[in-house]
């Protein structure tokens, strides 16, 4: 599964001073909660019917953490696509990831199923994924929230506005799943350990950019609003009501 | 690959360039996010004319009167029997083939999950860069400027797209449909493309309707509850608020991840972005990843302790208080306040 590194923020995002980037010094870094899923999956697909889970980032050395959250969890293999600390456009991203994973393939690696987040929880590009789909010639479907292998198959379900669709894929096949296929365990102490140790496979990456240039960041234009409180406790109850009315609920 | 019915760029002349938009369809209606996106792609190309994706070409004559009152002069129908029915590779890779054929300025798309989906695919096969979730779009030389959001919109990021045919999927609600001098009348160009027959391995093999009640992303009130709610058993009084406004219930990260209520309910970044009439946000702090879920609601009013948390600060109202004390009292007060026309009505 592929995971990418993220800056974990609270309620407010802080930027650099000239606006280029976050300012990361005083926040934590993640996976989004989507490769999270995707992690626990192939956890769970592993310890059902054998086999093993590689988990992969493209990012600087330090996204090696996020890899080992993913060993902790129970991944058994960790790869590193040792980038610079620049943002990679989505095709540059794919293709290094692409080119990895063929490299691993070529070494004798057999993968059934390569999963991915539906999106990435900073840059949310939608495409690396099925970039990468297509490089290694692999099915791939969106959005999925329930996923079921059977033999040379997987069934995936994912939710429409209308209800929800059911698709059945031969293997070998890409996947990438949405928040809410499983709750991904919390890594108990021994997984820790066993990621502290774990050793990583690192490769170099070739950056082939795609025509995506950022210029930078910056928040949209101001959406407060002057907030009218309405009461304390119980008894702005009568107020609330009044509301209600006001909206048509009462 | 096209057949006779389909010419090059019609009788557009050289200067003229060509935005293509691709159309999602409501039944017989063109949805409200191809409208914004024909919106947009009107400033970036000297004509506009539409892609509708199926079987055959009787969705894209359905669709053209529509299509024409908001300008577009030729509807491309996209047909392969492969498209009868929704999957994501055969109607990128029939994007892809039309792209190739008719060689735009760049495709417009509604930035809905399927939007973003097929141009994913159309971009993957030809090889051209995709911007997703842009909230504007301006012509900038050969190349296009865009704007798109990150962190789910609360940040924006400015961005070059450059490539021989631009490929772009807009936000949905990021700009408004603007009115434009309809035409009469569209031409429907059959382009009959030649998909790879391995690509029914991910059509949609079942469907399964909703079944009936309100559900979260339809509500017109939604009641969601936080940590402060305390535990799967204090939702009781967020499900008997819901109940009586006709609304759903829906939560935080935090509540799904106590296990107090099922994903399905989460609003969010990773959970269900909404927009309802009213948002009741109960115990709910504000960070940034729940306030994109639910910043689209017309009003919200927060009930918190803290005065001081994000969600208070940037509701419309507030009560400040604890959740249940404030809902109970509320829930109380809605009751007594229906009680005399029941009153009324039984005697
Ligand atoms: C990549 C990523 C994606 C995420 N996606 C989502 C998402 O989709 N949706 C989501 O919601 N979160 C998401 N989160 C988590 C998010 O950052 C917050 O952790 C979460 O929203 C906080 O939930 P909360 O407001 O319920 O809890 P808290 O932040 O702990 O806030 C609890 C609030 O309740 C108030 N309170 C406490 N007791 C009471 C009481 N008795 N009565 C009234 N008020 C009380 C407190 O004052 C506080 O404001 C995501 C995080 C990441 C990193
Ligand atoms: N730098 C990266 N390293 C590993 N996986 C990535 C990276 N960027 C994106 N991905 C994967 O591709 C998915 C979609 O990313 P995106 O196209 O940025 O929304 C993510 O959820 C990850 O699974």
């Amino acid at each position: 599964m592929c995971v990418k590194r993220a800056p974990a923020p609270g309620a407010k995002i802080p930027l650099t001073a000239d606006g280029s980037a976050i300012d990361t010094r005083n926040l934590g870094f993640t996976m989004s909660p989507h490769e999270e899923c995707a992690v626990e999956e192939a956890v769970r697909l592993v310890e059902a019917h054998g086999g093993s889970a590689t988990v992969m980032t493209l990012g600087p050395p330090e996204a090696a953490e996020q890899m080992r959250d993913g060993i902790a969890t129970g991944a058994d293999h960790g790869v590193l696509v040792e980038t610079d600390r620049t943002d990679w456009d989505p095709q540059a991203t794919a293709a290094a990831l692409g080119e990895a994973i063929a490299q691993l393939q070529q070494e004798g690696a057999r993968f059934d199923l390569v999963l991915f987040g539906n999106e990435s929880a900073d840059a949310a590009h939608e495409q690396v994924s099925v970039r990468v789909a297509h490089r290694l010639g692999l099915p791939i479907v969106n959005g999925i929230k329930g996923l079921e292998t059977s033999d040379g198959h997987v069934a995936l379900r994912r939710d429409t506005a209308a209800g929800s669709e059911r698709y059945e894929v031969p293997l070998p096949a890409a996947v990438a799943v949405k928040k809410g296929l499983n709750l991904p365990r919390y890594p108990a102490l021994k997984g820790r350990m066993r990621a502290r140790k774990a050793t990583v496979r690192t490769i170099a990456a070739l950056h082939h950019p795609g025509g995506l240039t950022s210029h930078g960041l910056r928040y949209p234009p101001d959406e407060t609003t002057e907030t009218e409180i309405l009461g304390r406790g119980a008894d702005a109850a009568p107020r609330v009501v009044e509301l209600l009315g006001e909206e048509g609920l009462t | 690959m096209s057949d006779a019915t389909h010419g090059s760029n019609g009788q557009s002349g050289a200067s003229q360039t060509v935005c293509l938009v691709l159309v999602e369809a409501d039944g017989d209606a063109v949805c409200e996010a191809t409208r914004q996106a024909l919106t947009v792609a009107r400033e970036l190309a000297g004509t506009v004319e539409a892609v509708v994706l199926a079987a055959d070409e009787e969705l894209a004559r359905r669709l053209a009167p529509a299509l024409a009152a908001e300008g577009v002069a030729r509807v491309h129908a996209v047909t392969d029997p492969l498209l009868a029915e929704y999957g994501p590779e055969a109607f990128g890779a029939a994007l892809a083939q039309l792209i190739r054929s008719v060689e735009p300025t760049g495709v417009v798309a509604p930035g809905t999950a399927r939007g973003n989906e097929i141009m994913a695919h159309a971009a993957a096969v030809t090889e051209l860069s995709l911007a997703t979730g842009c909230v504007a779009i301006a012509v900038d030389g050969d190349a296009w400027s865009v704007t798109r959001q990150r962190w789910g919109g609360v940040l924006w990021e400015d961005a070059t797209l450059a490539a021989s045919v631009k490929l772009a999927t807009l936000a949905p609600h990021a700009v408004a449909v603007q009115p434009t001098p309809g035409l009469e009348h569209a031409t429907v160009s059959t382009f009959a493309c030649d998909l790879d027959p391995t690509l029914a391995r991910t059509q949609v093999a079942q469907r399964t309707p909703l079944g009936a009640g309100v559900t979260l992303s339809t509500a017109p009130v939604v009641v969601s509850g936080g940590r402060g709610v305390g535990s799967a058993e204090g939702f009781a009084v967020l499900e008997e608020l819901a109940e009586r406004l006709g609304g759903a219930v829906g939560c935080s990260r935090v509540a799904t991840n106590n296990g107090w209520r099922p994903h399905a309910d989460q609003v969010g970044q990773t959970g269900t972005r909404i927009a309802p009439n009213l948002y009741i946000a109960c115990g709910i702090s504000g960070a940034t990843q729940h306030w994109v879920g639910c910043k689209d609601a017309q009003r919200i009013l927060a009930i918190n302790t803290d005065p001081e948390a994000s969600l208070v600060q940037r509701a419309d109202y507030a009560v400040i208080g604890d959740v249940q004390t404030v809902l109970r009292a509320v829930v109380d007060e809605l009751d007594r306040a229906r009680q005399p026309a029941d009153a009324g009505a039984g005697g």
